[in-house]
């Protein structure tokens, strides 16, 4: 069993269950994806299946890609991604992988890129609280004392500092899967996950499920 | 954005009769009980309207006992039988919240009447 799809974000809605309750749902655009290479023990020391998905136009992809899609079939593929599986030989090469492998209920993982905020202060980054904001204070979001005095007479290594802050691999866990649309491939989430719309991300099956 | 547009459309109350702020409706609300499933109707004046396709959503404000009561519905949820519009107010306002501090006579509203 196949234990993951790529898919795009389309953004966020609402939707109302049977008993008119309203439920916040992202919308992702997920599959069909082309299996483009199936990874063995034998061949590679573990299971897994590369996924494409996505297009791309053709005088993007580069020679080396597109020898490597031409051996399993697939015409494009804007993205690469692994997933891994439980038996192998049940995939071949070619093979399109559908949203139809997940349920409606089930609990998934979502994988994606945070939104980039650039270099960012402590209050963004880490969720300091700031300074004063009246009564003659000029500390209104530093982040105030950094360590000690003579002795270590350095700062620790690993202080919360302002810095560059999102656009960095995030996981989000234990999301219900609100609906399944497999004629439109959509795939809606009870919550939100990480990136911007139209960002690419993986759902996957939970790691250890409960 | 099609495929969302399209999915938002699919909720989208097209049953419900056209109101604006200021008028009197009647909102009859479907209420679970158990199995049963029964209507409950809520009546009061419109004090605003949010727009933005399956966000939209009014308030109703009536005075219960003395006491102002306001209720904020989803316009397109399903919880909504049906809305009836019992008179059509005249106001200069989008929101008239300034309602909320009037009450007995100030907090009428003149009827809007049609040529």
């Amino acid at each position: 069993m196949c234990k993951g799809l790529i898919g795009k974000k389309l953004g966020m809605t609402r939707q109302f269950t049977s008993k008119g309750r309203s439920v916040p749902v992202t919308v992702i655009e997920a599959g069909p994806c082309v299996v483009t290479q199936v990874k063995t023990v034998d061949s590679d020391g573990y299971n897994a299946l590369q996924l494409g998905f996505g297009e791309k136009k053709e005088k993007r992809t580069n020679k080396p890609l597109k020898g490597h899609l031409n051996k399993s079939g697939a015409e494009t593929a804007r993205v690469l991604k692994e997933v891994s599986v439980e038996n192998p030989q049940d995939f071949s090469p070619g093979q399109k992988v559908t949203v139809e492998m997940f349920a409606v209920g089930e609990r998934v993982e979502v994988t994606g890129t945070s939104k980039g905020r650039g270099f960012s202060g402590v209050i963004k980054r880490h969720g300091f609280h700031g300074g004063k904001k009246t009564h003659g204070s000029h500390s209104h979001r530093i982040p105030g004392s950094i360590g000690c005095s003579a002795w270590p007479a350095k700062v620790i290594k690993g202080k919360k500092m302002p810095g560059h802050y999102g656009h960095e691999r995030k996981t989000v866990r234990n999301l219900e899967i609100f609906d399944i649309r497999p004629k439109e491939n959509l795939i809606l989430l009870k919550g939100a996950v990480p990136g911007h719309t139209s960002g690419f991300v993986t759902i996957r099956k939970p790691k250890f499920a409960k | 954005m099609e495929k969302m547009k399209q999915l938002e459309n699919e909720l989208l109350r097209m049953d419900l009769p056209h109101f604006d702020p200021g008028d009197t409706v009647k909102v009859n609300v479907k209420i679970r009980e158990g199995e049963k499933e029964r209507i409950q109707a809520f009546q009061g004046v419109v004090i605003s309207k949010r727009k933005g396709s399956v966000n939209a959503s009014f308030t109703v404000r009536k005075v219960s006992y003395g006491i102002g009561v306001e209720r904020i519905f989803p316009l397109h949820s399903p919880i909504i039988s049906d809305i009836e519009v019992i008179t059509k107010g005249r106001v200069r306002r989008a929101k008239i919240y300034y309602l909320r501090k009037l009450r007995g006579k100030a907090a009428r509203i003149k009827e809007r009447r049609f040529k």
